[in-house]
């Protein structure tokens, strides 16, 4: 049995923690957690893989190649241990890889040739919401003892939580993004209408219905139209012959003074 | 464990649930709209303060839509837009809380603002931006008729009201059709249209930018003791022009 290190451990929640706080790479966040994983828990590899927006699972980092490949070995072959993490939400462990041949017929061969005797695999989940699973692999006679566990799975709740903040800061910046795009296009519109109603001399109402009408008929969008308008308010060709029949018979005396 | 600012958030979640629906508000106004005033008259209501507005505002820092505690905090919200200057116009562009617990003693940095302000009965503003990281919607601004400084623990709400402002906001666009605007908040851009049609308008009459343009229509507005908004309305219905050579 692997004996954590309490003091071990504090460090690398104390590192998880500094990196979460300002902008991080997601990347580089979850490379650690694998790397300290990996350390912790002495003679082990570890591998991450996250599901993508399908709920198909991808890999994301690895504490070195050999797991790397072992986890994409998996995902290609629809099978092992990380997966079934994955699908059941329950942690699977201390499996020895010799006896689990029956279980994991492609995949347990190829992890005894990699050298490895051992797997845990931890779901990484928040609440019901299982998105994707931490896979330790351990070599030789390391093998982590069940009193470990609860500590791996908090390596693997701090991935988790890690994710889960960056993806809902991402969220709220697309939903700002759409709002302010949402909000410019209606002013950007109402601009053009009063830039065209005091250009051909009509009502703004008038002004909408002309450039609604030039759009439709140039096949372009009415934003792209009312931006041209304000960059240039005589650039739109043919434009005034939009004007309504009443507002033709203005005075042409009072030119706009562009 | 829970930690202090989880349980600042539930609280202020919870009041804000606690507070009653305006009767006022009608299926027609949205969840959004409704959501945020509520959220302004919980705010006041806790702080406490005699004021609390949400102005959502454009990258420009133009201030489109603003949901208040009451009338004339609604009122109070617009003066600093109308005037083009103010705390609240200062937090949004630095992304951080200005506070100004005595806006007698700030004259010099909001000449216009404070006089207006003093005279609608205000004494403290204080400005929080209603934002998440890199994304900016707004600011949440706390009224106070007397000149006092905001207890650590108001500070702490205050930014928290912030933050559920941001959530409310963000989760109603999430509702809304691409391109669109949601809950209710289209209807209440409709307040501002003529102020952007009479922008366009005098850009066209006077041969200047956009930006001059609303300069030249807030020194017109300010020099003639009107409001900007009233002002717009005379320019689209051509009852007012701010062309010098041209009688209206």
């Amino acid at each position: 049995m692997v004996n954590i290190s309490t003091r071990r451990l504090a460090d690398v929640f104390v590192e998880a923690a500094d990196t979460l706080v300002d902008e991080y790479d997601l990347i580089e966040f979850l490379q650690m957690v694998t790397n300290r994983t990996a350390e912790i828990t002495g003679a082990s590899d570890v591998g991450l893989l996250l599901a993508d927006q399908r709920g198909q699972l991808q890999f994301v980092a690895a504490s070195n190649e050999n797991v790397k490949a072992l986890e994409i070995f998996q995902i290609q072959n629809h099978e092992g241990p990380c997966l079934d993490a994955f699908q059941g939400g329950q942690p699977i462990i201390d499996t020895d890889m010799e006896a689990a041949a029956a279980r994991w017929p492609v995949f347990a061969p190829q992890a005894a040739t990699a050298g490895y005797r051992s797997v845990h695999a931890l779901p990484m989940r928040l609440r019901n919401d299982v998105i994707g699973a931490m896979g330790i692999f351990g070599t030789e006679s390391s093998r982590l003892g069940r009193g470990d566990i609860p500590i791996v799975q908090a390596l693997a709740d701090v991935a988790t939580i890690g994710l889960l903040q960056e993806r809902a800061i991402h969220r709220a910046e697309i939903l700002s993004e759409q709002l302010q795009a949402a909000l410019n296009s209606r002013i950007v519109i109402e601009q053009a209408k009063g830039a065209v109603a005091q250009l051909h001399h009509v009502s703004v109402d008038e002004a909408f219905l002309m450039l609604r009408h030039y759009a439709r008929s140039s096949q372009r969008r009415l934003g792209d139209v009312a931006h041209q308008v304000l960059a240039d308010p005589s650039s739109l060709a043919g434009l005034e012959l939009l004007r309504p029949a009443h507002a033709s018979t203005a005075p042409a005396d009072d030119e706009p003074t562009r | 464990m829970v930690s202090r600012a989880q349980q600042r958030l539930a609280q202020v979640r919870a009041l804000i649930d606690a507070e009653p629906a305006d009767p006022a508000d009608s299926a027609a106004d949205g969840a959004t709209m409704p959501l945020l005033r509520r959220l302004c008259r919980a705010a006041v209501r806790s702080l406490p303060a005699t004021g609390v507005g949400v102005s959502v505002m454009t990258e420009a820092g133009v201030q489109e839509i603003a949901a208040a505690s009451n009338a004339t905090t609604q009122r109070i919200e617009e003066l600093q837009f109308s005037l083009g200057e103010g705390p609240c116009i200062d937090a949004f562009a630095s992304r951080r809380p200005v506070l100004l617990s005595d806006l007698r003693d700030g004259g010099g940095r909001w000449p216009a603002y404070c006089v207006a302000a003093d005279g609608e009965g205000v004494r403290g503003v204080f400005a929080f931006p209603v934002q998440d990281g890199a994304a900016r919607l707004g600011v949440l601004d706390v009224y106070r008729d007397r000149p006092e400084d905001l207890s650590p623990e108001g500070l702490a709400q205050a930014l928290t009201f912030a933050d559920v402002a941001m959530t409310v906001l963000v989760d109603g666009q999430a509702g809304a059709p691409a391109g669109r605007l949601a809950g209710g908040m289209d209807k209440v851009l409709e307040n501002r249209a003529e102020l952007h049609q009479a922008q366009g308008m005098v850009m066209v009459q006077m041969g200047i930018t956009l930006t001059e343009a609303l300069a030249l229509m807030r020194a017109h507005a300010y020099a003639n003791d009107v409001d900007l908004n009233d002002l717009a309305r005379d320019i689209v219905a051509r009852r007012v022009s701010l062309d010098p050579g041209e009688g209206a």
